[in-house]
C-alpha cells in the first residue's frame, strides 16, 4: 500500500484527465457521433426495409390466398355448368326418346287402323264384286237357258271357266 | 491519405530523436547506474530492472547495451511546477540518472530525478542527502507535468483512436457499408453498444453515455495491448491512469443519478427509519469509495500482474542457464512467455471490456427509474 501510495503520480493524473477529456469531447464530436448516427440510420433503414418486405409478403399471400379462392370458386361453378348440362343432355335424350316413342306408337296405330278400314272396304268391294259376278251369270245362265238347251250349257261351262279366271 | 502521412511524420521523428539521443549519451558514459561490464543477470537486479520497467520513466527507453555502456532512447519533455513557477526540459539532461546523482539547474531551481521521480533540492543544498530508508531529506517531489513514456503512450492512442474513427465516421459519408480499417472498428462499436451500454444503461438512456464509454472501452484496449509490444508501455499499469479513469465513471454516475438512486441510497424506502441513516452511510461508501476503488484497483493490478509474469519468464533465460543450459532455458522460457503473452492479448480485451461494462452497469444501477411502489 505504501508503494501504491509512493507509485501513485498527480502529475499524471492531471495529464490523463486532461487528454481524457480531450479525447472524449473531441472524439465524440468527430468520431462517436457521426459513427453512431450512422450506424442508427442505417439500422432504421435496415428495419424498414424489412418491414415492408413483411408487408409485401403478406399481401402476396393474401392475394394468393384469394386467387385460390376464386380458383376454387370457378372449379365448382364449372362442375355444376357441367353437371347441369349433363342433366339436361340426359332429359333431353330421354324427352326425345319417349316422344318418339309415342310418335312411333301413333304411327302404328294410325297404320292399323288405316289397314283396317283398307281391309274393310276391300272386303266390301269383293262382296260387291262377287254379287254382281254372281248376278251377271245367273242372268247369263238363266238367257242362255231359255235360248238354247245345249248352247245354255255350252255357256254355263264357259262362264264357269271364265269365273275361275277370275 | 493523412493517416499514412502523419505515420510516416512519426517515424521519422522517432527515427531522428533516437540517433540524436545515443549520440548525446555517449558523453554521459559515468553517470551510468550500472557499472561498466555489469549485465543484468542476478535475482536482485531482474527483480530491480522489472520494478523498473513497471514505474512510469521520463525517457523512452529502447534498449540498452551495459557492457559499453550506451543506452539507445529518445528524450521525453519535461515539465514541472516546481516552488519557482514552471520548469521545462528535455530528460535527455538527467543522463539517463535515476538515482539523484545528476543535478539539473534550471533558473535557479535544483531538479533531480530518483526512482523516476523528479525531487527539487531545497535553497542552498548542492547535492541529495539520503537517510537510512534511502528517502531524499533535503529534497522534496514536484507536480510532474511531464510528457512521460505513459503520457507519450496515452498521446499515441489518442492518435490512434482519432486516425481509426476518424476514417470511421469519414467512411459513412460514402455509403452505408465502411471500408478499409472501418469495417474491423464498426464491429467493435456496435459490439460496445449493443453489449455493453444497451443491456446495462437501458435503451432510453444510454446514448448520452456512449462516448464516454467507447472512448475508455478503446483507450484501455489500445493502452493494454501497446503495454504488450516490446515497446514496453505499462500506462494501465499505472494506478494513477486507472484511478482517473475510475473517478471519470465515479462523476459520471453520481451527476447523472435520477432521484430514486438518491432515495435508493440516502433514505432507503421499505426499511425501518432507525436504520436508513446506516444504509445511508453504507450506500455511500459503496457507491463513492469501493465501486470505484474495485475499478481502479482491478484494471492496476490485472496489467501490473500481467507484465511482471511475462518479464518474469523471459528472466528465466538468465536465471536457469546454469542448471539446464542455455538451449533448455531459451526453450522453456520461450514456451512459457509465449503461452503467458497470448493469454495476455486476451486480458488485455478482456480488462477493457470489465471495466466498461462495470462502468455501465454502475451507470445503469444511478439512472434506472424505479416503479413506484
Amino acid at each position: 500500500m505504501d508503494t501504491l501510495l509512493n507509485d501513485f503520480s498527480p502529475g499524471l493524473f492531471i495529464m490523463q484527465t486532461i487528454i481524457l477529456i480531450i479525447l472524449i469531447v473531441l472524439l465524440g464530436k468527430f468520431a462517436w457521433k457521426p459513427i453512431l448516427g450512422s450506424l442508427a440510420t442505417r439500422e432504421d433503414g435496415i428495419k424498414d426495409a424489412i418491414e415492408a418486405a413483411e408487408k409485401a409478403k403478406l399481401e402476396l399471400q393474401n392475394l394468393q390466398a384469394d386467387n385460390a379462392k376464386l380458383l376454387n370458386e370457378a372449379r365448382v361453378e364449372r362442375d355444376a355448368m357441367l353437371k347441369e348440362a349433363r342433366e339436361m343432355k340426359d332429359k333431353m335424350i330421354l324427352d326425345a326418346k319417349d316422344e318418339a316413342q309415342v310418335q312411333a306408337n301413333n304411327m302404328i296405330e294410325a297404320a292399323k287402323h288405316a289397314i283396317e278400314s283398307e281391309k274393310k272396304t276391300a272386303m266390301v268391294e269383293i262382296k260387291n264384286h262377287v254379287a254382281e259376278l254372281s248376278l251377271e251369270i245367273a242372268e247369263k245362265v238363266v238367257r242362255g237357258e231359255l235360248s238354247n238347251k245345249d248352247k245354255q250349257l255350252q255357256l254355263v261351262d264357259t262362264l264357269l271357266g271364265e269365273s275361275t279366271l277370275n | 491519405m493523412v493517416a499514412k502521412k502523419s505515420i510516416k511524420f512519426i517515424a521519422i521523428l522517432v527515427l531522428l530523436m533516437t540517433t540524436v539521443s545515443t549520440f548525446a549519451n555517449e558523453g554521459g558514459e559515468d553517470n551510468q547506474h550500472h557499472e561498466k561490464g555489469n549485465k543484468v543477470d542476478t535475482p536482485e537486479e531482474i527483480k530491480e530492472y522489472i520494478a523498473h520497467h513497471l514505474k512510469d520513466s521520463h525517457d523512452f527507453h529502447l534498449f540498452s547495451n551495459n557492457e559499453t555502456g550506451t543506452h539507445v532512447s529518445f528524450p521525453l519533455p519535461v515539465i514541472v511546477w516546481s516552488s519557482d513557477g514552471l520548469r521545462m526540459f528535455m530528460s535527455s539532461e538527467f543522463h539517463h540518472d535515476d538515482n539523484g546523482h545528476v543535478i539539473v539547474e534550471k533558473d535557479g531551481v535544483k531538479l533531480t530525478k530518483i526512482h523516476s521521480k523528479i525531487y527539487e533540492l531545497e535553497a542552498g543544498a548542492e547535492a541529495v542527502a539520503f537517510d537510512e530508508h534511502h528517502h531524499a531529506e533535503n529534497a522534496h517531489k514536484v507536480l510532474d507535468l511531464s510528457i512521460t513514456k505513459s503520457v507519450f503512450g496515452m498521446l499515441i492512442a489518442g492518435i490512434l483512436m482519432f486516425l481509426g474513427f476518424g476514417a470511421l465516421a469519414k467512411g459513412y459519408k460514402k455509403g452505408p457499408i465502411p471500408t478499409g480499417v472501418g469495417r474491423v472498428l464498426e464491429p467493435l462499436v456496435l459490439y460496445v453498444r449493443d453489449e455493453i451500454a444497451r443491456p446495462n444503461i437501458g435503451e432510453k438512456k444510454y446514448m448520452k453515455f456512449m462516448p464516454f464509454l467507447l472512448t475508455v472501452f478503446f483507450f484501455i484496449w489500445i493502452l493494454n495491448l501497446l503495454g504488450l509490444t516490446p515497446l514496453g508501455f505499462n500506462v494501465t499499469g499505472q494506478i494513477a491512469v486507472t484511478a482517473c479513469l475510475a473517478i471519470f465513471t465515479m462523476i459520471i454516475y453520481l451527476t447523472n443519478g435520477s432521484k430514486d438512486f438518491w432515495m435508493h441510497t440516502l433514505w432507503m424506502p421499505g426499511v425501518p427509519y432507525i436504520l436508513r441513516p446506516i444504509l445511508a452511510v453504507i450506500e455511500l461508501i459503496g457507491f463513492v469509495i469501493i465501486k470505484p476503488f474495485s475499478l481502479l484497483v482491478r484494471l492496476f493490478a490485472n496489467m501490473t500482474a500481467g507484465h511482471f509474469v511475462v518479464m518474469s519468464l523471459i528472466a528465466l533465460v538468465i536465471l536457469m542457464k546454469e542448471a539446464f543450459g542455455p538451449v533448455a532455458s531459451t526453450g522453456v522460457s520461450l514456451i512459457l512467455a509465449l503461452f503467458i503473452t497470448v493469454i495476455e492479448i486476451l486480458v488485455a480485451f478482456l480488462q477493457a471490456f470489465i471495466f466498461t461494462m462495470l462502468s455501465s452497469l454502475f451507470i445503469g444501477m444511478a439512472v434506472e427509474e424505479h416503479d413506484h411502489h
